[in-house]
């Protein structure tokens, strides 16, 4: 298999018994990046001249003999909405275009520490807004398996990128899927950890109580790498959970005998493609197999869980993004009094939906109107993570498909916001519960990959790393690569 | 419902401009969207605390100690317009 598309446990091996050097690595992601890109368009910015510098630093700590963490001369994307000093950080509006943030996000900067090698940042949903990369202020991304289709959103360009091999790993950030339901679409691996274990520390906010930052990969062992890098508490967030991090590695073992598995009606019922729920079948009867037992169980208010995402994720948004007013940073449209200045610099600065969800927000704060709808949305979200605790006190994870169907073509949707919103509704429960929810390719539909995902009780990563890896063992879906 | 008038106040609240074309979108479209969300109404919360945060989180203190900060200097270089050490916005009053 090609270099750019191994993964990156074998990779670092490599590096570690020097038979490849960092260099000629990043090279080939770059020269990688130079033959696909045109088509795929994972990349907003590329940041070649830097990751060479950083990867002959590699190059000499190993020659020097000095034992380097594991993430040592790996190429590893970003999503925009990660700052990243002195590199522009647009989260792909026009509001933030030329902003070049003073400091790195936590992630970012723990990430340096491993000596990995930052390739650029990938392209998204405008303010992470969005199901298919197609709300992107610049161009839309396209999915490596078939460029007609979408690669899922937000964190599209980063699950394009380590699909397309113009990465070997990818950070992402997901408020109500947006790692896992590119994941699926681009079949590799993603992960939503738990709401508090990883920190938020430099992530352009857009709903804070619901955001998260996860990896992309293509394996499950690489998903457990990244993890371990990024996870843990970090007193710049006060909302990062001050707990020991286990090494995830560790969990990667293949006996996944008397696992409890409880499969939720809700999420295999109508609106489910046929060939997703042929895959879906196909994975409970893998684990099966594998000695777990798969129940089927009920988590009763699923379909409240949409209309409750709707109105709270809107109105953190409306309210995080009330910064963007051309005072301190970013985009300034001129005008004759400061109202007038906030109300152009923001109309022209954001896009269509970011639009749209600041006035839904707005809206369901709105004196009047606060407690028929955001208030109302806080109360039945209890009721949501309710049913999750019940069913945790029964079962080790929950198993469920990760989007109702394969990745669905460039334009089709975009018209319609509710039809858009619908291809993340079996990922957003978790968000609205934060739960750790793991997505990883459970087959395929034709030529498209399907993805399966797999729901953990708070902090209940390694469990969820566990089954995962043992499905990955026994059917090898994470080593299919598009023919791009 | 959701008006066209209720579309003209939301988007003076949230400082956007719209025009004409857009308001008539946002104004079906958020409805459709409040309409969905109706379906909220069905459950009775009355007994059902607000859960606005999954943690349980409490306030985080530090020591009162002055730490590491942006310099006046880097975080101005970002701003459209400015004065001295100040950000330049039009007249207020």
């Amino acid at each position: 298999m090609a270099l750019f598309y191994r993964p990156a446990h074998e990779l670092g091996r490599l590096l570690r018994e020097r038979k490849i050097s960092a260099v000629e690595l990043a090279e080939t992601v770059f020269k990688r990046i130079d033959a696909v890109d045109e088509r795929v368009r994972a990349y907003l910015l590329l940041q070649r001249e830097e990751a060479l510098s950083r990867a002959r630093a590699v190059d000499g700590a190993l020659a020097a003999g000095e034992v380097l963490p594991p993430l040592a001369g790996i190429p590893v994307a970003l999503k925009d909405n990660l700052c990243t000093r002195g590199v522009e950080t647009t989260c792909a509006s026009r509001i933030l275009k030329g902003f070049v943030p003073p400091y790195d996000a936590t992630v970012v900067e723990s990430l340096e520490k491993q000596g990995a090698v930052f390739t650029g940042k990938t392209n998204m949903d405008e303010f992470a807004m969005g199901s298919s990369t197609e709300n992107s202020g610049y161009f839309p991304t396209a999915n490596p398996w078939d460029l007609e289709r979408v690669p899922g959103g937000s964190s599209g360009g980063s699950a394009a990128a380590v699909a397309a091999g113009e990465a070997v790993l990818a950070l992402g950030s997901d408020t109500g899927g947006s790692i896992r339901q590119p994941a699926a679409f681009c079949g590799v691996v993603g992960l939503k950890p738990t709401y508090g274990l990883v920190s938020r520390y430099g992530l352009v906010a857009f709903a804070s109580s619901l955001d998260q930052i996860g990896p992309f990969s293509r394996d499950v062992r690489d998903c457990a790498l990244l993890l371990n890098a990024v996870a843990g508490h970090d007193p710049k967030d006060s909302t990062s959970v001050p707990r020991e991090v286990p090494d995830y590695t560790e969990s990667l073992v293949t006996d996944i005998k008397g696992f409890r598995v409880g499969v939720p009606r809700e999420y295999t019922g109508e609106g489910i493609a046929p060939e997703v729920r042929d895959v879906f079948n196909g994975v409970i009867e893998v684990l099966t197999r594998l000695g777990a037992t798969v129940e089927e169980t009920s988590l009763p208010h699923t379909k409240y869980a949409l209309p409750t995402y709707y109105l709270i994720a809107p109105a953190e948004a409306s309210s995080n993004l009330a910064r963007y007013d051309g005072v301190e940073y970013g985009l300034r449209v001129p005008a004759e009094d400061v109202v007038a200045m906030y109300k152009k610099t923001r109309s022209q600065g954001f896009g269509a939906e970011v639009k749209r969800r600041i006035m839904l927000g707005t809206y369901a704060l709105s004196a009047g109107y606060y407690d028929a709808y955001y208030l109302k949305a806080l109360k039945v979200r209890a009721l949501i993570k309710r049913d999750f605790d019940a069913a945790f006190e029964r079962f080790d994870v929950l198993l469920s498909p990760t989007t109702p169907t394969p990745a669905f073509k460039i334009g089709e949707k975009v018209a319609d916001p509710l039809s858009m919103y619908l291809s993340d509704i079996c990922t957003l429960a978790v968000n609205l519960a934060g739960l750790p929810g793991l997505s990883i390719p459970g087959g395929f539909a034709g030529s498209l990959p399907v993805g399966v995902q797999l729901i953990g009780p708070p902090f209940g990563e390694e469990r969820l790393l566990r089954a995962a890896y043992a499905f990955e063992q026994e059917t090898g879906f994470t080593a299919k690569r598009p023919g791009l | 419902m959701i008006t066209q008038k209720d579309v003209e106040h939301v988007a003076l609240l949230a400082r956007l401009e719209l025009n004409e074309e857009e308001k008539r979108v946002y104004t079906k479209q958020l409805a459709n969207i409040l309409e969905h969300a109706s379906v909220l109404n069905e459950l009775d919360t009355a007994d059902v605390p607000p859960l606005a945060h999954v943690l349980p989180l409490q306030n985080v203190f530090r020591e009162d100690k002055a730490g590491g900060h942006l310099e006046a200097e880097t975080v101005l270089e970002h701003a459209p317009s400015r004065e001295d050490r100040h950000f330049r916005v039009p007249r207020l009053v």
